[in-house]
């Protein structure tokens, strides 16, 4: 490293440390970038392979009005997808590059979305414990250091809370309602909570990018703390329910002032990273098909624009 | 047109918006561009609160205690009356958006009489907050016809070729039949040889721009306003009323 980029550096954390805002054409240190580029482009890759697991129940919803929600619901994953996107195209990325990194598998994307929604309750419990997560995850990052990601975030976060709350309202209906219902409920609540669980990622110890991140103000708490956050806010809503969380270990720790909770199992997690979930194979294939079945109408919606282009361009040079 | 008319009438309202919007959604997750899955989400949006509007309406009217849900989750298909244009399988892009243009030039023509009537207030309010949404999703479907149209060869001839198959389930829009005409007498429904007009020049319109060419009227499909469907309707609604046919006791 030159003296000039020591010094630009050296700014460069006084200014995050001020909890100042980095914006698009200020310096930024090459790794701040790429960890960025990669956090948000992963962001954007799950708001959008997201919309699969729980778009399987939209033609299925069991009444127009759980339909009309559902629908909502997804289409503003697409939305996220497309802040997201903007967002990391701003640090010199382009949609298609990041698109391209992910259907080659080259870019990651939240694992959750590799196990199946099987049931319509799985719609409640995404909802309450995969969004819930999801703004754990996410609230800190309204502050982020890097002004685009931190704003997009804010327009993320206040939906997030709104799905949260509307898949706990279908879990309520379920949980209150027929015996078939509430199986149906806790089922759900059987296979989606250690997922959930490790949405916020390894144990602290085994947290490879977590201490440069955090100095960068992208990361504020770690992965422990926000897991024991989830956990805490959650059991008192499962309680509510009256569904039963599937962990023997569970139980109030009054000195921590916290909830005791049994071990995640990683080596299901690392295989469901590593590719081996019960959907990776599906969730990718969907986007890439999705994408090649679409590339004639981008090619068509390129070739029209560049017609009228030229069309008004012609026109201007004969007027003029 | 009796009280029986004026209530098949609506449900038929109901049945058009449902099962468009019901096919519509299926996009959602899967279009061609992120942008295309919000906008054709929207429109089923659009079009599946058209349908709980006129199926409460309908509801209200009738003397069987069915809300919104028990219209569209318990009847047959027998009892579908929607035209066969709109549960026909989304196919590619093209298709779907051919599908979405010729129904939205009929349902914006429809709505803007609906909206205008004298004969039944509900229904006019139900059609005047839906004559701004079918705007648009006319706009967008012709936007993308004119794209499509005129953008690669391939994009052409698969346009193209999309329209030759789907203009045989257009004629049914203005084919009346009595309860249509039963509607249009009493003021409550537009002259379909009026809306027929209207329809043809502003898809002839659109297809000149894009450079595609109108086909020739034939033979016209028909059925789906007497409950005789295509094979595809069946499946649909085999889906879409799985849940609430499963656990017929459950409310959700
Ligand atoms: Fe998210
Ligand atoms: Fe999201
Ligand atoms: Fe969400």
């Amino acid at each position: 490293m030159s003296p000039v980029e020591m010094n630009l550096e050296a700014r460069f954390d006084a200014y995050v440390a001020e909890e100042k805002k980095i914006e698009p054409k200020d310096w930024m240190p090459d790794a701040y970038r790429k960890t960025l580029i990669r956090q948000i482009s992963q962001h954007a890759h799950s708001e959008i392979v997201g919309m699969l697991p729980e778009g399987n129940w939209i033609s299925r919803a069991p009444s127009l009005k759980r339909k009309a929600i559902l629908l909502a619901k997804v289409q503003d994953e697409a939305g996220h997808g497309l802040y997201l996107y903007s967002a990391a195209e701003t640090l010199g990325v382009t949609r298609d590059q990041m698109l391209d990194d992910l259907h080659t598998g080259k870019a990651k994307y939240s694992s959750i979305f590799n196990y199946p929604t099987l049931t319509w309750a799985d719609m409640g419990a995404v909802g309450w414990l995969v969004d819930g997560a999801a703004i754990m995850n996410q609230v800190p990052l309204c502050k982020c250091s890097y002004g685009p990601y931190a704003r997009a975030m804010v327009r993320v976060c206040k939906e997030e809370s709104f799905h949260q709350r509307q898949g706990f309202q279908v879990m309520l209906n379920l949980a209150q309602g027929t015996p078939e219902q509430k199986a149906m409920a806790q089922d759900a609540l059987n296979r989606w909570w250690w997922p959930s669980l490790m949405m916020f990622g390894p144990n602290d110890a085994d947290s490879p990018h977590s201490a440069q991140s955090m100095k960068w103000n992208i990361k504020r708490f770690s992965n422990d703390e926000l897991r024991q956050r989830f956990v805490d806010m959650t059991v008192p809503q499962a309680e509510l329910l009256g569904l039963t969380i599937p962990d023997p270990d569970l139980k109030w720790n009054e000195a921590r002032g916290h909830y005791d909770f049994g071990d995640i199992q990683w080596e299901e997690f690392y295989n469901v990273i590593k590719g081996n979930g019960p959907c990776n194979k599906e969730r990718l294939a969907a986007r890439v098909k999705a994408h090649e079945d679409g590339a004639w109408v981008r090619e068509a919606a390129n070739a029209y624009a560049q017609k009228q282009k030229a069309k008004k361009a012609d026109a201007t040079t004969h007027a003029a | 047109m009796t009280e029986g008319q004026h209530l098949q009438i609506i449900l038929r309202l109901g049945d058009d918006a449902l099962v468009l919007g019901q096919r519509l959604s299926a996009w959602c997750g899967h279009g061609p561009i992120l942008e295309e899955d919000i906008a054709l989400s929207n429109t089923a949006l659009d079009l599946i609160g058209q349908a709980r509007n006129f199926y409460t309406l309908a509801s209200s009217r009738e003397d069987q205690g069915r809300d919104e849900d028990q219209l569209a989750f318990f009847r047959t298909d027998k009892e579908f009356q929607n035209h066969l244009l709109l549960e026909q399988p989304n196919g590619h892009f093209g298709d779907t958006i051919v599908r979405q243009f010729f129904f939205s030039a009929f349902a914006l023509e429809r709505y803007a009489f609906l909206s205008r009537q004298l004969v039944d207030a509900e229904v006019a309010g139900i059609a005047a907050k839906a004559v701004k949404e079918l705007q648009y999703h006319w706009e967008h479907a012709a936007q993308w016809i004119v794209r499509l149209g005129d953008g690669t060869t391939e994009s052409h001839e698969k346009v193209q070729a999309s329209i030759d198959h789907l203009w045989s389930y257009t004629g049914e829009f203005f084919n009346a039949d009595e309860v249509d005409a039963a509607g249009a007498e009493a003021g409550l429904l537009p002259d379909l040889e009026v809306m027929r007009k209207a329809w043809n020049a502003s898809v002839e319109a659109c297809l000149a721009q894009a450079t595609l060419t109108r086909p020739e009227d034939g033979w016209m499909q028909r059925g789906g306003k007497q409950g005789i469907h295509s094979e595809h309707l069946s499946y649909m609604l085999a889906e879409m009323q799985v849940l609430p046919r499963t656990y017929p006791d459950a409310t959700w």
